[in-house]
């Protein structure tokens, strides 16, 4: 699973049915110090996560063991809202 | 399966169902040479594993199979916590 951070909302009209009623969320993955990592996923949310909100995403087939996302065409889900990230001193 | 450290946690309340009552831990991967090798990822632990740990974890749909029968939507787990290692290199 990947830390990540909400940016954005997709909105689309046509679309898989198995994916109707789901959010699509745009996320950008970043370190566990908080820092920006390259590239964007979006991703469904199952939680509902909020902008600027960080979150665990969970990506690749166990996507679908997400909450709603049985046999729905995603590989990428929100599965938790982030309270606290704690790094061991080294 | 990959070798990698145990670097620290991540905290959630509000979280998949599913995911209730696993620890994600944050792992650092590592080479057989310990040094560090891409980004530090959240695992689910099936080991009980602990802060600054050696262990190997595992990647994808596979990373759910410690806990069958119960679904849990992870993509990375801890399987085993590393006693010693020994790098043969010609």
């Amino acid at each position: 699973m990947i830390l990540a951070r909400v940016v954005g909302t997709v909105v689309a009209t046509r679309k898989d049915p198995r994916l109707e009623g789901k959010t699509l969320l745009i996320l950008k993955p970043i370190s566990p110090e908080g820092k920006d990592e390259a590239g964007y996923v979006v991703a469904v949310d199952t939680v509902s996560a909020g902008n600027k909100e960080k979150v665990i995403a969970v990506s690749g087939s166990s996507a679908r063991m997400a909450e709603g996302c049985k046999d729905v065409p995603v590989d990428t889900a929100i599965v938790g809202i982030v309270d606290d990230v704690r790094l061991d001193e080294k | 399966m990959f070798l990698g450290r145990v670097v620290g946690s991540v905290w959630s309340t509000m979280k998949a169902s599913n995911l209730e009552g696993q620890r994600l831990l944050i792992v650092q991967p590592l080479s057989p040479e310990m040094k560090r090798t891409g980004k530090q990822i959240i695992c689910t632990d099936s080991t009980g594993a602990g802060a600054g740990e050696l262990v190997y974890w595992c990647r994808g749909r596979e990373s759910s199979f410690p806990f069958l029968p119960k679904e849990v939507p992870t993509d990375a787990t801890i399987v085993g916590i590393i006693d010693s290692l020994d790098v043969n290199r010609t």
